[in-house]
């Protein structure tokens, strides 16, 4: 499988090549992050007034809720990350993107597949299970269209000049079993063929758990561990230390997910708690591998996509102590069923895996396109935006989960600081809209530039020697 | 690990564990989850729910009211108390003993421990069991749930958030079926300051003619529809409430036991 090709392929050949695929995952990603953080904000101010937008059934706060969560996941996180890692598989291969077209339809299918899911919940058909609301004609196509993007990334993998694996490697390529497995398994049993009672509940938790907690933190952390010490200028430290934390994270992650106390056999639940509790050891390592591969960096910290992946990277040991934190019995007494909770899974897709997606694609979009940002300064601007929204984000849930778990669900108690988390939505959005304006632009700009070369062509005088034969 | 077939296998181990673990599992040990019976009768439970609730379940889900319910109540534990039933031939020992003991919040050992020394003295009693923690004490049920309350649900609907609150009993907290449909109307006409949204989508407000309609919702002041009109629930709106009030969790099983108030006892 090696390529023998004599002359090396260049970067801005393998970048090149990776730029149709790419514009289709974040054209769609970006489209689905700014419509989800408007339901999003549209949810929100129901807690300022229950009745805004309630006669609409399409609006109601139990279907723009999740719609708005599945938006964000489905319709930007994974498709933005995926973008992200098929451009790091093409550079630590050194080869250019192979299949480049499989990524392309693939992206296609997977954003229909949203729009098909997202309007699904908004009519009323979602299937009621956590995380997995989008109807059944959603799933064959997010299905599919992630194995192609996995085929087309493997594809590359093979390919590789070095031989020798990355510990980026590692993390991306077991995220690309992941997926695909627990995405088949949960469909399968709660919708295909769904099986009896609150066996569908453990289901569901177990594949909420492994897509928030392991498939996120497989991915973020992959990436930050590839652009880390490529930014920082530094090594990885250690290729063992990111050994340990690849084992220990699939091992007891894994099993993280069913909320103690619930009306399941016991044993599920302990099982549970005791994973959660072991998933210290991978977030201890972890912050040993960010401290020692970053301190004494070589570039500093000025709002680029480095600072986005030290501030990523942070946000998920934070992520880590709060979930955590909610472990311990004498903490989930009072966190569980509360906003707390929300707050932890919030912080988990925005402080630390937006924010490290966004920061691979401020890095690499450029080099994609061939040429700068449409809006290179607000690049600062909404990182800003995003780790303001993401940090009131979190605590203001965290503070409302806190009040209304001290106060025995009384949702009195915990609405001013419910309220407050409107505001960094609104955050998230202004930012969400720099990221869209630049993709946006940038795909405009792209597709003039096609137009032209067509024109140009068309336009062009015949050659002297063509006129002859 | 040196090669990509490494990570794999890694991977496989790991999320092939789990997933036996709480897919196979559960499936394997829950999949075939029969009808059981109340403690000491032969009733079966669960019985299946009527098709109007059941129709209510998919109006419960296609409105995602499972975002801010649950239907899950927790207990810390079960305590005992014991109830004397018969004072016997010699009641001012059993008086002057009972001022001695402590009959509420024990054990099974110690209540069994103290029905004996009634017993010695000539009395009789009865040993009660109840549920305890946060949950039961807000009157949100009466045990805590278990496997068996969701064997006819599709799909199960647990929750994770209480915004409002947990609905697993509801039915028999609030047996009134026009309380939940005004409530649904209008959540503020029942609980005043609650941020509850209307559910105005699920009735109809239509002009009288004739005589009024007997379905019709009893609204009054600012909820009230205009005059000559009435609210009207749509078939959705009675599916609901239908689910809802067959929400109950209210009988003692083997696995959550609990002594029934007086009135249901035998």
């Amino acid at each position: 499988m090696k390529a023998n090709d004599s002359t090396p392929v260049t970067d801005s050949q393998i970048d090149a090549s990776c730029r149709v695929p790419l514009l289709a995952l974040f054209g769609g990603a970006a489209l689905w992050l700014v419509v989800g953080l408007v339901l999003a904000l549209i949810a929100s101010i129901k807690f300022h007034a229950p009745d805004f937008l309630a006669d609409c059934p399409l609006l109601t706060y139990g279907r723009v809720q999740p719609a708005a969560n599945d938006l964000i996941l489905y319709g930007f996180a994974i498709p933005a990350a995926l973008g992200v890692v098929l451009w790091i598989f093409a550079r630590l291969s050194q080869v250019e993107l192979v299949l480049p077209m499989v990524p392309v339809v693939a992206a296609n299918l997977w954003h229909i597949g949203v729009l098909i899911g997202f309007v699904g919940i908004l009519l009323g058909n979602s299937t009621g299970f956590l995380w997995l609301e989008f109807p059944r004609p959603a799933a064959p196509l997010l299905f599919v269209a992630f194995v192609l993007i996995a085929i087309s990334a493997a594809a590359t993998f093979g390919q590789r000049q070095d031989r020798a694996l990355y510990p980026s490697h590692w993390f991306l390529l077991a995220a690309l079993l992941w997926f695909p497995w627990i995405y088949s398994t949960a469909n399968l049993f709660l919708i295909g063929w769904p099986v009896r009672g609150v066996a569908q509940s453990i289901i569901d938790w177990w594949y909420a758990g492994n897509l928030l907690l392991v498939w996120l933190s497989l991915v973020g952390l992959g990436i930050a561990f590839y652009f880390l010490p490529k930014l920082g200028g530094r090594p990885l430290e250690s290729r063992f230390y990111a050994q340990f934390v690849f084992w220990t994270l699939i091992l007891f992650g894994t099993w993280a997910g069913v909320p103690a106390g619930a009306p399941v056999p016991s044993w599920v639940t302990s099982l549970s708690r005791v994973g959660t509790a072991m998933f210290v050891v991978p977030l201890l390592v972890v912050g040993i591998i960010f401290f020692k591969t970053v301190s004494g960096a070589k570039s500093t910290c000025k709002g680029g996509p480095f600072c986005q992946m030290r501030f990523g990277t942070v946000a998920f040991l934070l992520s880590g102590v709060l979930l955590l934190s909610a472990n311990c019995p004498q903490i989930s007494r009072v966190t569980q069923f509360t906003w707390f909770e929300q707050a932890q899974v919030q912080w988990q897709v925005f402080g630390f895996f937006t924010i490290v997606v966004l920061g691979g694609f401020n890095h690499l979009f450029p080099r994609v396109m061939g040429c700068d940002l449409p809006f290179p300064k607000f690049v600062r601007f909404q990182h800003w935006l995003f780790m303001a929204g993401a940090a009131l984000l979190l605590v203001s849930l965290a503070t409302a989960g806190i009040l209304q778990g001290l106060h025995g669900y009384a949702f009195a108690a915990a609405l001013p600081a419910l309220r407050l988390s409107t505001l960094g939505l609104l955050f998230l959005l202004l930012g969400s809209l720099i990221f869209a304006a630049n993709v946006f632009v940038m795909t405009i700009r792209w597709k003039l530039g096609l137009i032209k070369i067509v024109i140009n062509a068309v336009l062009a005088p015949l050659s002297a020697a063509e006129v002859k034969s | 690990m040196k090669n990509g077939f490494t990570v794999f296998f890694a991977a496989f181990i790991a999320l092939g564990a789990s997933w036996t673990g709480f897919v196979l599992g559960p499936a394997l040990q829950l999949g075939h989850q029969k009808q059981t019976t109340i403690l000491n009768s032969s009733d079966p439970y669960p019985i299946q729910r009527t098709g109007d609730a059941t129709l209510g379940m998919q109006v419960y889900r296609a409105n995602g009211c499972a975002a801010c319910h649950t239907e899950q109540i927790q207990q810390d534990g079960v305590a005992c108390t014991v109830v004397l039933t018969a004072a016997g031939k010699n009641p001012e020992a059993v008086t002057n003993l009972l001022s001695t003991l402590n009959l509420d919040g024990l054990t099974e050992g110690q209540a069994s421990a103290v029905a004996d020394k009634i017993t010695a003295s000539g009395g009789k009693s009865e040993t009660h069991i109840y549920a305890t923690g946060g949950d039961v004490a807000r009157g949100w049920g009466i045990r805590h749930s278990v496997a068996a309350d969701y064997l006819y649900d599709y799909p199960v609907q647990l929750g994770s958030l209480r915004v409002g609150p947990d609905l697993a009993a509801i039915g028999a907290r609030q047996p009134d079926a026009s309380w939940h449909l005004a409530h649904l109307y209008a959540p503020q006409s029942k609980m005043p300051g609650s941020c509850m949204p209307a559910f105005k989508f699920l009735f109809e407000v239509r002009k009288i003619k004739g005589t009024p309609s007997p379905d019709a919702l009893a609204l009054s002041g600012q909820f009230a529809p205009a005059d000559g009109y009435e609210v009207v629930p749509k078939p959705e709106a009675k599916q609901l409430v239908a689910y809802l009030l067959s929400l109950r969790a209210d009988v003692p099983l083997y696995e959550a036991p609990f002594t029934p108030p007086v009135a249901a006892t035998k």
